[in-house]
């Protein structure tokens, strides 16, 4: 199963949406708690009458979606697939809130209507009059993997000849403040760009919006070839994971050493890390290895954000310096490997290779 | 893209029953499952009728055959239930002899604690029991479904709205189809909560006194809880094992009626491409369709527009057709899954359901639905529809032999 990106539409905590070039400006936050998107003009999308009535993560998806298609030329896509972790939280939480509040009576249905996981697929559809497939997946690290398998899998069935296909996920007060207390950030405050310095537990919480349009032929417009995508599960050992990493090459490229560069998803956090160190010392040894975590934070879908710079990288055939993690020289990039985990639960590894 | 995918188990858990034969029987007797709240801590006790499971967490605990107390949530629960009955149905023995997924489907999660959690949350943020707000995503009722049954090799979870589980058996069909998987446990779950509760009750769509599918005085919906599994095999672990097959799965459709977030287009448009989609895949023509199971969730808006799809594709040959939510409620995520398993059901026992609390035939619609419970009826090909918020619009064929 492949598939070619023809265009991409990404809103994260770094230039993506509007800013000039691949990475030219990164930004870097100092004294940190999370990172949040540097959200877009959203008039240049959609009218604001829309725009009032939808959420952040709602206007954030659909304005992605929107630049993806714009940027590919394509009006009516063959299908939309979406995969979020925790869907429309604010909404949720808006919701919960008036429920205990008004004590159940005479409650607004707007935020219960919006905080369904598929608001923002069923409202890109909506926007284009699509009545084409529409899918949404809400599997915590498996969400944006799942998504991009079942758009793969529609190419590969004929059932359509595009897909859009994206990742979102987004960060409020609230679940920052409930994910600090489960301990999945770091104690301090800190800087983005130095997210490996800080040698003890937690991440960086973050958030983020990416969507591809793929399709089954390449054109000139292709950014970069989709070869491969898979998931793993609780693996019993980092010897496991790689194993099911080993596999995954040998099936879709053969010998790892035409991995021209792995794009890791280590987060900062000592426990989550070691599994990146393992293989690093293993099967990526002769590999020049580089990371994302410090430029968009961890969140569900951040695979999504991975892919997107995967993708740029081939297309400019350009490493920024920020993204690496060691000094092995980069040459021609021809394949890129992603892979991510969050929380040693779900794994998910993709291949993208020059078209 | 030449496999066929069989249906090898089914479980079932709902307000008419804990398995499949305390469900036939309900369905026989016309039991309907709707009545007072009990569970549920709700300002709407004596209001609004809803179909609960008849049995508290800590029953369904035991019947889940789970002792670690208080990570689970009403929705997993229920999905344990319903995911063990369907393995033990379709004798797996070893999960890992072939490889084998899970799609799951859900729209509340873990709701059920998060609502408990949330409610000391937002008076004070340093209050909540985090054991109660670790359930609450949609993945974690999944996983540890998944957990409990030994299964690995490729989890998913499929959130939208009342469709949802219905794109679960159709995404795992098409992952046993396109030669991911050989085996997958497919369905939903979903469990009462304030949450829903209160937002379909904001949307002013709950019928006070119990819903009323197709009937010209219908006057909404009633929401309802419960879980359905199916284990669908490929050709090759069914012949293998030489397996005993339930029936098959032909068809599916899944089409976005892009008209409005909650209500229905008019005409119909998504669940007419819904429903011809799947006959497209199935390759029959829609006379060969014997029965269907509804939507049907009782309100004005939703069977006008499935009633008047419904004749557009069948035209004035519309099979018999029934909604069986005035006995379980509107299980919401489970609902696809649900009414799924009642298909599997029909085509082996050649039964028919009868739409409880019909009476009056809806002025814009030609047909009515079924009244009765029907025995020894050719039942050969079933389509099931489910529609969602959203437009998410999914439509399933099943066959038997």
């Amino acid at each position: 199963m492949k598939a070619y990106i023809q265009s991409i539409g990404a809103i994260s905590p770094q230039n993506t949406f509007t800013g000039e070039g691949f990475l030219q400006e990164v930004m870097a936050y100092h004294h940190a708690d999370y990172l949040k998107c540097i959200e877009p003009a959203y008039i240049d999308f959609m009218d604001p009458m829309a725009s009032r009535r939808m959420s952040r993560i709602v206007k954030m998806g659909v304005c992605a979606a929107l630049k993806c298609l714009r940027d590919a030329g394509i009006d009516n896509p063959g299908a939309i697939v979406t995969g979020t972790g925790l869907g429309c939280i604010a909404d949720t939480e808006k919701f919960l809130g008036s429920l205990y509040a008004n004590e159940e009576k005479l409650l607004n249905p707007t935020p219960f209507i919006q905080s369904t996981h598929n608001t923002v697929a069923a409202a890109i559809a909506l926007m284009l009059k699509c009545k084409n497939y529409n899918n949404t997946f809400v599997h915590r690290g498996f969400s944006f993997e799942d998504a991009l398998l079942d758009g793969l899998m529609l190419l590969q069935e004929h059932s359509a000849s595009n897909v859009l296909v994206g990742g979102l996920d987004e960060l409020t007060d609230h679940s920052y403040t409930i994910t600090s207390r489960l301990g999945l950030w770091k104690k301090q405050s800190l800087d983005n760009l130095r997210l490996l310095d800080y040698k003890d537990d937690g991440s960086l919480p973050g958030e983020g919006v990416a969507f591809f349009l793929l399709s089954e032929s390449k054109s000139e417009k292709s950014l970069a070839k989709i070869n491969a995508v898979s998931t793993f599960y609780k693996p019993d050992s980092h010897a496991e994971a790689e194993r099911k990493i080993q596999d995954f090459v040998s099936t879709h490229l053969g010998d790892i050493a035409n991995v021209d560069f792995v794009i890791t998803g280590m987060n900062g956090d000592r426990v989550a890390d070691e599994v990146y160190h393992h293989l690093g010392r293993t099967l990526f040894s002769r590999l020049p290895c580089g990371y994302y975590k410090h430029l968009c934070g961890e969140y569900d879908t951040s695979s999504s954000f991975a892919l997107y710079l995967a993708s740029m990288i081939l297309k400019t055939q350009q490493v920024p310096v920020v993204l690496k993690c060691d000094d092995k020289p980069v040459g021609k990039m021809k394949n890129i490997l992603i892979y991510n985990h969050l929380r040693s639960v779900n794994h998910g590894i993709f291949l993208v290779s020059t078209c | 893209m030449s496999e066929r995918v069989f249906v090898t188990g089914t479980g079932i858990v709902s307000a008419i029953g804990f398995d499949c034969e305390e469900t036939a029987s309900a369905l026989k007797l016309s039991a309907s499952g709707i009545g007072r709240i009990t569970h549920l801590n709700t300002v709407y006790k004596e209001e609004i009728p809803v179909a609960e499971v008849k049995a508290t967490d800590k029953e369904l605990m035991e019947m889940a055959g789970i002792q670690q107390a208080g990570f689970f949530s009403r929705t997993t629960l229920l999905g344990i239930i319903a995911a063990r009955q369907a393995l033990l149905q379709a004798d797996i023995k070893d999960i890992k002899a072939y490889k084998t997924g899970m799609v799951s489907a859900t729209t509340v999660g873990g709701m059920d604690r998060s609502e408990r959690f949330f409610k000391k949350f937002i008076i004070d943020n340093s209050r909540g029991r985090l054991r109660d707000i670790i359930t609450h995503d949609c993945g974690d009722s999944t996983e540890r479904i998944a957990d409990t049954l030994g299964i690995k090799d490729y989890l998913a979870t499929i959130s939208t709205a009342c469709s949802s589980s219905a794109n679960a058996i159709l995404l795992g069909s098409r992952l046993i189809k396109n030669g991911i998987l050989d085996r997958v446990i497919v369905g939903g779950t979903d469990a009462l909560t304030l949450f829903t509760l209160n937002g379909f009750n904001s949307l002013m769509i709950l019928d006070k006194n119990g819903c009323k599918p197709f009937d010209e005085e219908r006057n909404g919906l009633t929401l309802g809880e419960g879980a359905g599994f199916l284990v669908i095999e490929s050709e090759r672990s069914v012949r293998k094992d030489h397996k005993e097959v339930l029936c098959e799965i032909t068809g599916y459709g899944n089409a976005c009626d892009a008209f409005h977030q909650t209500a229905s287009s008019p005409e119909g448009e998504g669940a007419y491409l819904s429903m011809k989609k799947a006959l497209d895949v199935a390759g029959l023509e829609p006379g060969r369709i014997d029965y269907i199971n509804a939507h049907g969730t009782g309100t004005k808006n939703n069977d006008l527009s499935e009633g008047i799809a419904i004749e557009r594709l069948f035209d004035k040959n519309v099979p018999l057709c029934s909604s069986t939510k005035s006995f379980t409620g509107h299980t919401l995520g489970a609902a696809g899954a649900i009414e799924a398993v009642l298909c599997v059901m029909a085509i082996r026992n050649r039964w028919i359901y009868p739409n409880l609390f019909f009476r009056q035939k809806m002025t814009e619609l030609a047909f009515s639905p079924v009244t009765d419970f029907q025995y020894n009826k050719p039942v050969r090909h079933v389509m099931s529809n489910s529609f969602g918020f959203g437009g998410n619009n999914t439509s399933l064929i099943f066959s038997g032999s």
